[in-house]
């Protein structure tokens, strides 16, 4: 996220076009989920090493990039739009349909991801690598392919949603900008158990505590606001104990092949 | 049906010459092998005859070293699992390839190219229903497959074939996981595929259900042909013998000597397997000081169980273990070592010993609480090499260095580290799984001469294996067992080929 974020802000300086600083956050991420996807799917290591070793070089090298731009107004970014007529619904209204285009971008993916998952062939294929590669395999499904495609795409969506941080949550850069959204949306797999249609709402969730940090202060609540600082991430805490305790029935958890290297045997 | 249509000379399929070898082991040698349209072709031979591995040559699995894998009548190579659904060869394995999370709908589309992009649930759900109509094999397209019962998730893989389209399907062992009931239920379903012109390969060394299900039998016998024979024209005793072999060794054990007391006593023992389903079902046996008593049976009917709850690595549901008259049922398994049972268990390298620890300290592995190997807090470093270098001279193990992993000695080096650890422990009782699998000639009998050694010292041995002859050759006693029942237990000189082959199939004579 990190890499998107100063890869699209820099674009943007450039540039000046928005559309160019996205495709070049969306090109960071994938270039980081390359290198992850070569590491554990073609040399078979470890994936919550690689994971994070990316994750401090992805950190470093943000920073490393980003030191010129530190502080600078940004030359464009993204503007709220208001979704005619959805937009003026009391209530919902401004919470669904007053944002900038990258986050109806996310709307409309987390349901696109989960009908491809569910309807198409690629989908069940994707899901076949990631539950019983061997039994997959043995069926012609080209599994080294099938999971190179899966990394690179979240990659993708990562670098984009850096790219989205730095163009138009809060436009500009800063060092360690994301302040652990990216564990945060790890948190949030867990939490919607391997659903794309519940990440959605996970996300509401976790970004309605976000606000509650805010507002919290705004209002005065006499607590430190360090403090209310870390609700989502105690949050994060306490979901994810709550859904393992839960997920133990296992049918409710992760793919069972998550994070398995596959070396076919014979 | 598509393809082109058969003459009745021209077989299905034709497997000529086929080698296969693994690390220098012939799981195949020059095996012939024909299907025809519409026949079920039973393939019969003990484990390790090398019948799986012939099917593997013929679905892609396994590239033939030599020989030629013809399809009607086309010689072209088969080069892989998909290469050989494409031309029709379906087989179904002894370990399913379903994925579990997966509707039985999923499984079996899953990879296949047809419809193309978007998966239609309906079409497809009816055609499997269609299919599974057409060849009695009841299941649920819509369900999950961790919720099926092993019988259904076998009747999937099966679909799984057929809907591809197979001509020739091949079962390796399908019975094995089936009740009665529902072998009875997939015989006939075979039968209904087999009327269709399709060619049936079913792998099987139960002599009953062959006979049952069989229009011919091809019979091998370590890697090679022994006979093929049409099922009407042969018998049970017949098949029995060719299986077996016509040379069973005499026995070595002299049937004068004299048992000792009784030093292992299992009483109506019962227990269960990893998946909950019982694994002993009223076991009853002895084994006294200075005899060796051979424990003969097909892999899977209880053998592994049995030796578990001998050792206390499996709780008991029923029964008892007496261990020198002394009810050992509750002990834990370190009370039941100092006790005097010593094990070397089938899985050498993963249970037997600990592969990447050196050669010196798996050997005291199980004296490291006395002396010389311990001193009064902390291990006597010394002395430990010294009881290590003491064994392996002792019993001849061939690693050059006392420090290397134990993982880097030859499997047979492996087998004298387990079994010099076990045997200076002094035990009284010798547990021995499948010793001599997988070792050369020479490390087997060095192991078989080193068991004979301990029941000549008036230890008590139970010795667990799939290789019958070794049994004969080496046991007092034979005891059959069969889906967790003791069959039958007689002297080894008494032995007869054709009694054992049909107590291990499930028959009594």
């Amino acid at each position: 996220m990190l890499v998107g974020a100063v890869s699209g802000f820099l674009a943007v300086n450039e540039t000046g076009s928005l559309l160019q600083g996205v495709a070049a956050g969306v090109a960071a991420g994938l270039a980081a989920s390359a290198l992850h996807a070569f590491f554990t799917v073609t040399l078979h290591a470890n994936q919550i090493i690689s994971g994070l070793g990316i994750t401090i070089a992805g950190t470093g090298l943000a920073a490393l990039l980003g030191r010129s731009v530190v502080g600078l107004p940004p030359r464009a970014s993204f503007e709220d739009v208001d979704v005619p007529l959805l937009g003026s619904i009391p209530g919902v209204g401004d919470i669904l349909f007053s944002h900038h285009v990258l986050v109806y971008v996310g709307f409309v993916l987390a349901p696109a991801v989960w009908w491809v998952l569910r309807h198409t062939r690629l989908g069940l294929h994707v899901r076949a690598v990631g539950e019983n590669p061997a039994a997959a395999d043995a069926m012609g499904v080209p599994v080294t392919l099938y999971r190179y495609g899966a990394v690179l795409f979240g990659g993708a969506l990562a670098g984009l949603a850096g790219a989205s941080l730095s163009l138009a949550e809060s436009p500009g850069w800063s060092e360690g900008m994301t302040a652990g959204r990216g564990w945060i949306a790890l948190a949030l797999v867990i939490f919607a158990t391997w659903s794309p249609l519940r990440v959605l709402l996970g996300a509401f969730f976790f970004g309605a505590l976000d606000v509650l940090a805010f507002r919290a202060q705004i209002i005065g609540v006499d607590v430190a606001p360090t403090v209310l600082g870390m609700i989502p991430y105690v949050a994060t805490l306490v979901v994810l104990v709550v859904v393992t305790l839960l997920g133990t029935r296992r049918r409710l958890g992760a793919p069972e092949a998550l994070g398995v290297p596959y070396v076919r045997d014979g | 049906m598509d393809g082109a249509p058969v003459s009745a000379e021209q077989p299905l399929v034709a497997l000529r010459g086929i080698v296969k070898e693994f690390s220098g082991v012939r799981a195949n040698d020059g095996v012939d092998f024909e299907l025809r349209a519409g026949e079920v072709h039973a393939l019969l031979g003990e484990n390790g005859a090398g019948k799986t591995t012939l099917m593997n040559v013929l679905a892609g699995l396994a590239r033939p070293d030599a020989g030629t894998v013809e399809i009607r009548g086309d010689d072209t190579a088969v080069r892989s699992p998909r290469a050989a659904i494409d031309r029709g060869i379906g087989m179904v394995h002894q370990h399913f390839r379903l994925v579990d999370r997966f509707t039985v709908a999923e499984n079996v589309t899953l990879g296949w190219h047809a419809p193309k992009a978007l998966l239609r649930r309906r079409p497809l759900e009816r055609e499997i229903a269609r299919l599974s109509e057409l060849y009695r094999m009841p299941v649920q397209a819509g369900r999950p497959v961790w919720q099926l019962s092993v019988g259904e998730q076998q009747r999937v893989e099966i679909l799984k074939n057929l809907y591809r389209g197979a001509q020739v399907l091949i079962l390796d062992e399908p019975t094995a996981v089936l009740t009665p009931q529902e072998s009875l239920a997939l015989v006939d379903s075979l039968r209904r595929m087999a009327a269709e012109g399709r060619g049936i390969v079913f792998i099987s060394h139960k002599l009953d259900e062959v006979m049952a299900v069989a229009d011919r039998i091809t019979v091998l016998r370590r890697g090679r042909n022994v006979a093929t024979v049409a099922t009407s024209d042969t018998t049970q005793g017949e098949l029995a013998r060719m299986m077996i072999g016509h040379d069973l060794p005499q026995a070595a054990a002299p049937d004068d000597r004299q048992a000792g007391a009784g030093v292992l006593r299992l009483d109506a023992v019962e227990a269960d397997d990893d998946r909950g389903l019982p694994a002993l079902r009223g076991v009853d046996l002895e084994v006294r000081a200075g005899e060796i008593v051979g424990l003969a049976g097909v892999a899977g009917n209880g053998q592994l169980a049995l030796a578990e709850v001998v050792v206390g690595l499996r709780p008991l549901s029923g029964g008892r273990v007496l261990f020198e008259d002394r009810d050992v049922s509750g002990w834990s398994i370190a009370r039941r070592i100092g006790a005097g049972i010593g094990y070397c268990p089938e899985d050498r390298l993963r249970h037997g010993v600990a592969p990447t620890l050196s050669i010196a300290e798996n050997l005291i592995a199980k004296s490291y609480r006395r002396r010389p190997v311990s001193g009064r807090l902390l291990l006597d470093r010394r002395g430990a090499r010294r009881a290590a270098a003491e064994l392996a001279e002792r019993f001849d193990i061939r690693g050059a260095d006392l420090d290397a992993p134990v993982a880097s000695l030859s499997g047979g080096n492996v087998q004298k580290v387990l079994l010099a650890r076990e045997i200076s422990a002094d035990p009284r009782l010798l547990i021995a799984a499948q010793s001599t699998r997988g070792l050369d000639v020479h490390a087997a009998e060095a192991t078989r001469r080193l068991l004979l050694e301990q029941r000549n010292a008036g230890r008590a041995v139970l010795l667990i294996s799939e290789d019958l002859d070794e049994l004969v050759r080496m046991s007092d006693r034979i005891a059959v067992i069969y889906e967790g029942r003791i069959m039958g237990t007689f002297p080894a000189h008494e032995a007869d080929e054709e009694e054992i082959g049909l107590l291990m199939a499930g028959r009594r004579p």
